[in-house]
């Protein structure tokens, strides 16, 4: 075991964010925690990093464990001049052998020289996975890693994961919201809504009631209306899931980190318990 | 023409410089400049519980410029609005400061001094107690850069990478604390966020790495003491408002390069 939660729960103010959440990652295991936003995503990662503090329960982590930590995003401000290559010796110096081969690992070889401010999304997330390589980590946490990707960046940045994994040994716990591509390259997939829904091998989970709940899969398995699929709870999908999932869009651009929905996290978590 | 008075004056605000310039800088990166308007105002309180209680000037100064730079640390980290919050501070501090000085019955103090810096009547004294506290402040920033630094990119990285964001934060807040009491004979308690801000704000066009900003804003905050107090010498201008008025003038310059890139 690397790091693992025992019955956590976390509240933002009074408001219950996580409640009882067990999970453990084991060595060279690749586990994506899927869920809704406002499900509690980040404050999971957080709290297991050591940035939310527990309400209830407890977070283990091995012994002088290596942490490389890829944030969901980074805004950088304008104010700070900062190079690649310099960001990638915070907070500990690295060689210039060592930060150009992180840097060509993932695909970002010849930005040292660029200001962070200066780079793509894309450019970004990979210069982030590079300075997460050079602690060299016993487990990788990342949180959202594709978003800004399209289709073929995705797979191949999970491609880059799974050869990582292979060369070095490092476990990876990630983020996401897309279905797809994570389902099949993950060893486990924890899906998680306030609270571990369920969990298990990604073709387990996905025949998973709870989880075709939760994203909204209609009864012959077709995702009922993808794009949407934040924005359900379970509430109205069992009550009247007729009547079309339209009237959820004022919320269907509100991909933020968990903060902007959380009634509806509780209302699905009372439908599912 | 050189006369000692006009050395001394030069050694404590290039000495100032040294530790305004890095500190300076985190101020603008991490947004912190009305945090530094909060603890400076706050110094004119400082001022006059030292005449009423006795203490010596800086001592005051400092344990009361230190103590509102805790609070409002603490408190803008518990959901508080944290704008509002330090605009509340920054002006009621100054405020009660400006009352309190006035119930100080038989001391007439010169309250435009500390408002405004008087650094062309400094001592000796003065001057070692500027670079001794601007090399502690130094020190404090240089020993713990890299993590000052993470933690200023990013608080979730810097936790994943061992190092503890609060412990930085306090850090920067003791510096800020001492670099207000150091700055009050020069720049005067209205004037101190200026030397902060001003001279890192003009470095960022020049600058492709956090050391060279701070560097470039050390050796801009110098140049504009040195201008600052010539130009006061010459039209006969109040020194601490001149020398920021100069540090002005070099953030113009460094705008017009940022425009035309």
């Amino acid at each position: 075991m690397l790091i693992a939660a025992q019955n956590l729960s976390v509240r933002h103010g009074e408001l219950p964010v996580l409640s009882d959440v067990t999970l453990a990652v084991s060595k060279g295991e690749i586990v994506t925690i899927v869920g809704p936003n406002g499900s509690g995503k980040s404050t999971l990662i957080r709290a297991l990093i050591g940035l939310a503090p527990a309400s209830a329960g407890s977070i283990e982590r091995k012994a002088g464990l290596r942490i490389g930590y890829v944030p969901q995003r980074l805004r950088v401000e304008a104010g700070l001049p900062l190079t690649v290559r310099r960001f990638l010796s915070l907070p500990r110096r690295v060689s210039d052998i060592d930060a150009e081969q992180a840097l060509a690992r993932t695909g970002a070889a010849g930005l040292g020289p660029r200001q962070l401010l200066a780079l793509s999304g894309g450019q970004f997330q990979r210069v982030l996975l590079a300075r997460a390589l050079l602690s060299r980590p016993d487990i990788l946490i990342l949180d959202e890693p594709t978003q800004g990707l399209d289709q073929p960046g995705i797979a191949a940045f999970y491609r880059l994961l799974e050869d990582l994994r292979r060369e070095t040994g490092v476990a990876v716990l990630l983020v996401s919201h897309d279905l797809n591509v994570v389902m099949r390259a993950s060893d486990r997939v924890i899906c998680l809504n306030g609270h571990v829904c369920c969990e298990g091998a990604p073709e387990a989970v996905s025949a998973a009631p709870a989880y075709r709940a939760l994203f909204g899969f209609d009864q012959d398995g077709v995702l009922a209306l993808y794009r949407h699929h934040h924005d359900h709870d379970h509430d109205h999908d069992h009550d009247h899931g007729e009547d079309g999932h339209g009237h959820h869009h004022h919320h269907a651009h509100d991909h933020d980190n968990g903060r902007g929905d959380r009634t509806e996290t509780r209302g699905a978590e009372q439908a599912d318990v | 023409m050189f006369d000692e008075f006009l050395l001394r004056a030069l050694l404590a605000g290039v000495g100032l410089t040294v530790a305004a310039g890095p500190l300076g800088s985190f101020v603008v990166w991490r947004r912190m400049a009305y945090f530094g308007d909060a603890t400076s105002h706050a110094a004119i309180l400082g001022v006059a519980l030292a005449f009423a209680f006795h203490l010596p000037l800086y001592l005051g100064i400092l344990a009361v410029a230190l103590s509102v730079a805790l609070t409002v640390a603490s408190l803008s980290g518990r959901g508080h609005q944290a704008d509002t919050l330090l605009g509340v501070m920054a002006h009621s501090a100054l405020a009660l400061g400006l009352v309190a000085v006035s119930f100080l019955p038989s001391v007439r103090v010169d309250l435009s001094a500390y408002l405004f810096g008087d650094i062309l009547t400094v001592g000796w004294g003065d001057v070692i107690w500027v670079w001794v506290g601007s090399a502690l402040v130094l020190g404090l920033l240089l020993w713990r850069w890299d993590g000052l630094v993470t933690a200023t990119v990013n608080e979730e990285l810097a936790q994943a990478s061992g190092v503890d964001p609060g412990r930085e934060r306090l850090a920067l807040t003791l510096a800020l604390g001492l670099t207000v009491a150091l700055s009050i004979k020069i720049v005067g308690a209205l004037l101190i966020a200026a030397m902060l801000i001003i001279p890192p704000a003009a470095a960022r066009a020049f600058a492709a790495t956090p050391e060279r900003m701070a560097l470039l804003a050390t050796l801009g905050g110098a140049v504009a003491v040195v201008a600052g107090l010539g130009a006061s010498l010459r039209f006969d201008t109040p020194a601490g408002p001149s020398v920021v008025v100069a540090a002005f003038g070099l953030f113009l310059l460094s705008a017009l390069r940022r425009s035309r890139p």
